[in-house]
Order: C-alpha cells, then structure tokens, then sequence
C-alpha cells in the first residue's frame, strides 16, 4: 500500500467521525504504568508482586493518615470539634449549662455580657448562652431534616434522571431548571404559606429548596460512573440493572453528593434561621438561633448582645460545616 | 550556532540521575546513565513503563515534570551543559537545534490554532522568518514531512486531521527550523501499525538527507532493531545493554534483555515459539472448574462425560463444533446532522471453534471492538444473526439473555478502568456469582481464593482494592472475574494492549495455558498481529467494517491473500532483525 492510499483511508475514517477517538490503551494508560513502575521500584523488588499489606495495616494506616492530614489543617480539626460540641449541645443542652432557658430573673434584664451570664441576658433576664445552646435543638433539628429531604428526594431523582436517561432524564432536569430560576428562600417562602408555619414546615421547605442543586450533582456524577468500563463489566458479568445501579453506580457516585450535603447543612441553618428570624418557625417563647436575633432586633441600640452573639454562632456553625465540606471534597478527590 | 568538528558527538550524557518526589518519598527514575550520539547517528533507548528512558529524553530539553530534579550528571549538547544551562540558552536550543516529537499526537497540539500557524511559531519564535516567509516554510515543511495537500491542511484545524496526520505535522514542527538532533519520544505509539511505519520510515529518510541525529525513545524492540544504529536497553534506570542491533539482539548478555527478547511479541512474530504452558493440575480442574457451564457449584452430571477438558473430547460433549457463529453482522450508527448512517460493521461472518481461539485483527475504526460487543450482546445489530452453541440469540432478552451471559465473559482492554475501584477483589471476583444468587457466602468465598489461586495471584490480593496493584495484576483480577462463572467463551478485547510486555506475554501465557486446561473458546481481539500470532488458532483481518480476510493463522500469516492483509504483515516492526533464539 503507498503513502497516500492509507493516509486516504485514513482521513475517510477520520471524516465519518469514528477513526479520531483512538483506542490506543497503551498512550492512555502510560501514567497507571508509570505508577506501577515507582510504586514496585519502592518495594524494592523488581518482580510486579508489592508486598502484601494486611487489613490491620490498613486500618492503622488510616488512622495514621488522619492524624496526619489534622496537624496539616487545623482548621479543619476546629471545625469538626465545633460542629460535634453544636451536635452534642442539640441532645443534651444539660451538659453546657445548668440554668434553664425560659426563666428569666427580671432583676438581671439586659446585662452585657460577664462571668455570671457569658453572653449576656435579655429583656426578661434569661441568659443568652443557655437560650442559644437550647436553641440549637431546633435549629439544627430543622436543618438535618432540611438535608436529609434535600438528599434523599434529591439523590433519587439525579440517580434515575442520570441512570435511565431519556424522557426521565429530561422531565426531572427541565423541573430542577425551574427550582433552580427561583431563588431558594422564596421558593421556601412559597412553600411554607402552603405548608404553614412551625420548625419542621420550615425544614421540609428548605429542603424541597434545595432538591435541584443535590440532584443535578447526583445525575453529573452518575453519568461519569454510567460510562466507566468497570459497569460495562458488571453488565457482561450477568447483574440486573437495579444491582448495577446499587452496588456498582451509587457508591461510587456518592461521594461529591455527601460533600454537597455538608455544604448544604451549613447552608440549610442559614435558611432555617432566616425563615424563623422572619418569624415562620419557632414561636416564643421557645428558644431558637433565628428567633433569638429576631428578638434581639428590638434592643439593638442598648443591647448589642443580643443579636451579635447569636449571629456570631450561626457564623461559626456555617463556615464549620463549609470547611467540613471542603476537607471531604479534597479527600474525596485524593481518592478518586 | 557554534562551529564544530565532525568528530565531536552531539550529545553527551553523563552520569545523570533524576528523581521524582512522590507522596510517599523520592523514586529514582534515572540513576546512572551515560550516553554519546554522534552526529547522524540514529540511536533507539528502548525499556518499559518506568525504565526512565522518557525521563531521559525530558531531561536533554530540560522539560522534566515539576515534581522532577536532576540530582547529578550532565548533559552536554554543542559545547553547553544543558543541566546548568539558563533559561534564555534553553530557548535558544529548544526547537531551534533539538526538535521534540512527543508521543501522543491527539493532544500534543493547540486545538485552537490553525495547523500552518503552530509549524511557523517555531521560526517566528526563533527570530528564523518573518510571518509571510514562515507560513511559505511551514507549508514545506509539511509537505517534507510527509503530508498530502500541505496547503489545504496548513490552513485547516487540528480535529480536523486524522492521527497520523498529526503526527506528520508534530514531526514539522520538529524538523522546521533544521536542528541537530531529533528526540522522537514513542512516536509512534498511538498509532496503527501501517501508519506507524509510514512515520518511521519518514523519520528516517528526513535524518538520512539532513545528517541529523535521532534519539528514538521506544518500549517496542522490533522499532529499535529496525530503525536505529545502536540500541540502549534501560531497566528500572540504569542502562543494562548498549550495542548494534546485531550485538542486542543477536547476542544479548545482561538477563533482562534476553527476557525482553523472548517476551516481546513482534520478533517472534514470523518464528515459530512454542509457549511453555503450565496446565492447571487435574485436581484444580476437576475442584474448581468441575461444574457446569454458567453454574460453578453445580457438579457435572457424571453419565454426561468427562469434563471438556481435553482438546479432542470437548467437541464430543457438545454437537455443535463452533461455540459462536455470527452470520452477516451489520451494524448501522447514524451520523450526527442527518448525515446518513456509518457502517460499524458491514456484513461480517465468522466462526469461534469450541476450544480455540478465534482472533479479530485490524487497526483503529475497523469495527472490531464493536463486532465482538455485537457478538456479547453488549449492543445490538441491525440485521445478521448471533448463534451461540446453535441457538439464535440475536433477540436475547431479559432472562435469555441473563442466561446468555453466564456463559460468555469478556475481559477488557484497560485493566486501570475494568475494576471497580470502591470493592475489594474477593467482592470483585465474587461479583458475578452474587449476580446469579450462585453459592452461599462461604462458598463464593472459597470459590474466589480458588480463582485466585488459578490466575497465579497470592491469595493476600483478595482484601485489597484494585488501586493497590499493579496492571497486570489487575488484569489476572478481570480473568478470575470472567471464569467465576465457568464460561464457555471469553471476549478477550485487547487483554494485554494497556500492558509492558513482559507483562503481556504473562498475561498472554496464563490465557494459554488456561484453554489448554479447561477447554475454554476465545474470541481474541486486537490490534497487534504479533500477539494475535502467538495465540489465535483462526483470524479474521477486518479493514473498515469489512471481513477481508479468514483462515487458519498459520495460512493466513504464511500466505496472506488480501493485499492489506499483506501490508499489515509487511509493517510489523523487527520481523527481520537478527533474532537468535536464547534457550
């Protein structure tokens, strides 16, 4: 064959679209190779078998790894130390402080923060620190129930608008396009006058708000996992579809979604709180974050307390959970 | 440009030494290498992946990886030690004097510019041309490099240009500003074997009439024996052999080179090598493939006959002598834009002989891959007929086709991608028969450790993730997964084309070995003739979607009838090189 006659085939090929992807395995795989190389160099043996770590290994290994990324980033290790005590505060306020939130000493009304009261008291005298630690209850009860509703609607949908693809596909993203056109807290707003007023209404709106944005992450992911070889190779070894989707696609796709999920618990107390400060969610005199600003509002010439010290609290509680999320996503990535 | 003496080489390399930083510590890629080339010299380093022959190369135009440092040596081209050399010197060298041929010619260029612009930078850059005369001297240097309509393609995009062409116009870019030394990194790696000669043979007639010298980095022997003056074979960073083709191959003395002779495909591909099988002992056999077909823990009802172990009784269990038929595959894909319809594959016909190994050969875009998906049922056709064991299966769905599957099992081309990276291999292997609800825990367990064993990995692999081996580890892993089942017959997609070949002849060798066995029908798919040689019974050469060629693999390789059977053949790399069979 000369020169131009295969170099004329071969721009027929390129020409019907299919001879420009290359399977040359070899060209891609040079990197996999490269780290086999190193890795079996490392071992010190020049035979491909590294040896055998065992499963304890692993597990000290793991451990090791993870003190060792928290002395990297200790401001990830102050995050989750601030986001446990919040949690812990949620089941057993008891535990922080020993007065109770809804008596007040009137005597005490409005005094700054001091060592008797450490943020202070409000207008009836109740201290702010044990108001905000019993507070945390519905908050963070609102905003866990918010992600929960928001992952599992939203992780259902993406899953089978990524899986079955199609019309199913179509239907459920053109519907996230409209979610998505809304802005969340009035799509919330919307969804609370049907719903009516109350912590949990609050939590099911903020939720359902943020359905969209988990179920386009799941489907992108999905489709990512849909094309690898290895759910080819569950196909060829025999798995029915639903095995397929369970065992092989979900695990793997599920990692950025549980990163989206710890940036959307941040996110979701930041709605809680909003609706309640706009007076949706807990009515007084329960205490709640949102509430207790809202309250505050009224005093904010003569007591700053009032409304920064909840504020500031809320703060930490969202830029924990964003740096949680952070940490998770660069973990994820190193694994991936 | 520094007068020299012809005497004087053109490049020194002295005692260099690179290391990588990884995250788990410093690997020496490059340790104690030393090399001359001399002025139209064309010199080939061959090694596999991690030799650290492309490190080698990176480090002569000081284009290493960021996490790379050169830890010792020198590296001395035209009187400048480049290793010290400043930045400014570099540029001035880079394409002016050395030209790089990278590997990969599908990403090498920008996709935004067009093709004539990106062959002209190099004399813009270098201050050679102004642009008018550059783009009049890009369009020869494509023309010399081989590239038919040089002035349409100067004009035209990169996706617009087929592999080959891309590599014509990287080989422009090298050769344009007529520098002392070319460094061909894997030229030729990505591309089919009929282009790739047509490359090389180009390569080498552009150093012939310019009297410029060749470093060829190379992982495939029968490339360096064909194309280079001398050879340097390179393991794990240290030169082990240097010499002419005639001293390398003829009579190799460091052990490595002798076992990269004998397991590399393309120079035994016209000889006759017997493999050394190692069969399975009869009692692995009978203990873990004595089941029936598609249901391991079910043992063979005995007044049916032994097992199909031995080549002659398999054709005795079943009537049917072919495992597989396909009969006039068509398979149609529609083109984009209402442009009509592509034809994958066009009316392709063969048979899988119970027992042997049916191999489709053919280059990029011949429909091979998609022939034998169309065979597994992974994709439909558009009319032909799939018998498997003479049963029409072309319709199969559902439950038949579920049925289907536990007796034909494919393993893929990329072990890197075939495994899913979340399971240990025991759940991996296991996988398939927790499909089927096959065996209880403990028997699935036993069942895996068994498969294990067969494909010769150490039982400890079986709690450890894929990520934690090694490629050809990975793929004895996708073996063991396709035999759970017990299958009839295995679609082997280019089992061993993301593999170094010693690796590959491992791989190739414990696929032999297990036909051999168990009786087992391969439906072999590859690009390679020389593996396909190795291993295939009968072969199918398939060109565009089309069948052109089928027969036995000794007739077809000792009497190919098409003529691009024949250019196929012809373009095997080292077929004529001196080989003298150690051992």
């Amino acid at each position: 064959m000369t020169d131009t006659t295969a170099l004329a085939a071969e721009s027929a090929r390129a020409s019907t679209g299919r001879g420009t992807a290359h399977d040359d395995t070899f060209a891609t795989t040079s990197a996999d190779r490269f780290a086999d190389a190193a890795a079996s160099r490392e071992a010190g043996s020049i035979v491909e078998e590294p040896s055998a770590p065992t499963a304890a290994d692993g597990r000290t290994g793991r451990v090791r790894r993870l003190l060792a990324t928290g002395v990297q980033h200790p401001g990830t290790v102050l995050a989750a130390v601030w986001i446990v005590l919040v949690l812990v505060s949620t089941v057993a306020p008891g535990l922080f402080t020993s007065q109770d939130p809804l008596v007040g000493v009137p005597a005490e009304k409005l005094t700054g923060p001091s060592p008797a009261h450490w943020l202070g008291t409000d207008q009836l005298g109740r201290d702010l620190y044990t108001r905000v630690v019993f507070g945390s209850a519905l908050t963070l009860q609102a905003a866990l129930i918010a992600v929960g509703i928001g992952l599992a609607v939203g992780s259902v949908l993406g899953l089978l608008a990524g899986f079955v693809g199609r019309w199913v596909d179509d239907v459920v993203m053109r519907i996230a396009d409209v979610l998505l056109a809304i802005p969340s807290l009035l799509l919330s707003l919307a969804l609370i006058t049907v719903l009516g007023f109350g912590t949990v209404n609050v939590a099911i709106a903020v939720g359902l708000g943020s359905v969209a944005t988990v179920s386009r992450i799941m489907r992108s992911e999905v489709i990512r996992v849909r094309n690898a070889v290895y759910i080819e190779a569950a196909f060829a070894s025999g798995n029915r579809w639903s095995r397929v989707l369970f065992r092989h696609v979900l695990p793997n796709s599920a990692g950025p979604v549980l990163v989206l999920a710890a940036l959307e618990f941040g996110t979701a107390i930041l709605a809680v709180s909003a609706l309640s400060f706009l007076g949706y969610g807990a009515q007084p005199p329960a205490p709640e974050w949102g509430s207790l600003i809202a309250t505050g509002r009224n005093f904010l010439t003569t007591a700053w307390w009032l409304t920064t010290l909840p504020g500031v609290v809320i703060a930490l509680t969202v830029l924990s959970a964003n740096a949680l999320s952070r940490a998770l996503d660069s973990e994820g990535r190193r694994v991936r | 440009m520094t007068p020299q003496t012809p005497q004087e080489p053109v490049l020194v390399i002295e005692d260099l030494a690179v290391q990588y930083r990884t995250p788990t510590g410093v690997v020496d890629a490059v340790r104690t290498v030393s090399l001359r080339i001399e002025r139209g010299e064309k010199v080939a380093i061959v090694g596999e992946s991690g030799s650290g022959k492309s490190t080698t190369a990176h480090a002569v135009v000081q284009l290493l990886a960021p996490a790379a440092r050169i830890a010792r040596g020198s590296i001395r081209f035209g009187g400048i030690d480049l290793v010290h050399a400043s930045r400014g010197e570099l540029r001035a060298i880079r394409g002016r004097r050395i030209g790089l041929v990278p590997q990969d010619p599908t990403v090498s260029l920008n996709p935004v510019t067009r093709i004539g612009t990106q062959v002209a930078e190099v004399l813009v850059i270098h201050g050679l041309a102004d642009r008018r005369t550059a783009a009049a001297a890009a369009v020869e240097a494509l023309r010399r490099a081989g590239l038919p309509d040089p002035e349409l393609h100067a004009r035209q995009f990169p996706h617009e240009l087929s592999g080959g062409m891309r590599q014509r116009v990287l080989i422009a870019i090298a050769i344009i500003a007529g520098p002392e030394l070319i460094i061909a990194d894997e030229p030729t790696s990505a591309l089919d074997v009929t282009i790739q000669r047509q490359i090389l043979d180009h390569i080498d007639e552009l150093a012939a009439e310019t009297g410029t010298s060749v470093l060829l980095i190379t992982h495939d022997l029968g490339i360096a024996a064909d194309r280079a003056d001398r050879i340097i074979v390179m393991n794990q960073g240290v030169i082990v052999e240097e010499g002419t083709p005639a001293e390398v191959l003829g009579a190799p003395k460091h052990p490595y080179t002798q076992a990269l002779i004998r397991a590399a495909p393309s120079l035994n591909a016209l000889g006759d090598v017997e493999r050394v099988l190692d069969r399975l002992p009869k009692e692995t056999r009978v203990r873990v493939f004595g089941g029936r077909a598609g249901d391991p823990f079910t043992v063979r009802d005995r007044s049916k006959g032994p097992l199909a172990t031995d080549p002659s009784g398999a054709t005795d269990e079943s009537p049917a002598r072919t495992v597989l038929v396909a009969e006039n595959l068509v398979k149609d894909f529609a083109l984009p834009h209402g442009g009509g319809v592509a034809h994958a594959v066009a009316n392709v016909s063969f048979a899988v002989p119970r027992g042997q190994t049916f191999a489709l050969v053919g280059e990029s875009g011949s429909g091979k891959t998609t022939t034998a998906r169309l065979a597994l049922r992974l994709d439909d056709v558009t009319s032909g007929r799939v018998l498997f064991d003479g049963r029409d299966v072309t319709d199969a769905r559902g439950r038949e086709l579920r049925d289907l599957r536990r007796r034909i099992q494919v393993v893929h081309q990329n072990p890197y991608a075939s495994l899913n990276p979340r399971l240990s291999i025991r759940a991996i292997i296991s996988d398939p028969l927790v499909a089927y609800g096959l065996g209880d825990r403990t028997e699935r367990r036993t069942r895996a450790a068994e498969l294990v064993d067969v494909v010769a990995l150490p039982s400890s692999v079986l709690d450890r993730r894929p990520a934690e081996l090694s490629g050809g580890q990975r793929q004895r892993v996708a073996i063991a997964r396709a035999l759970a089942l017990n299958p009839e017959l295995l679609v082997l997609d280019e089992p061993v084309s993301a593999l170094d070949v010693s690796i590959q002849a491992q791989i190739l060798g414990l696929l032999a070995s297990l036909q051999d066995s168990l009786g087992l029908s391969y439906l072999f798919i590859s690009h390679d003739l020389a593996v396909v040689r190795q291993i295939a019974h009968r072969v199918g050469v398939m060109r565009l979607g089309e069948l052109v060629e089928v027969g036995d693999v000794g007739t077809v390789f000792a009497d190919p009838q098409h003529e691009y059977t024949r250019a196929l053949l012809d373009a095997i790399p080292g077929a004529g090189a001196p080989v003298v069979q150690p051992g």
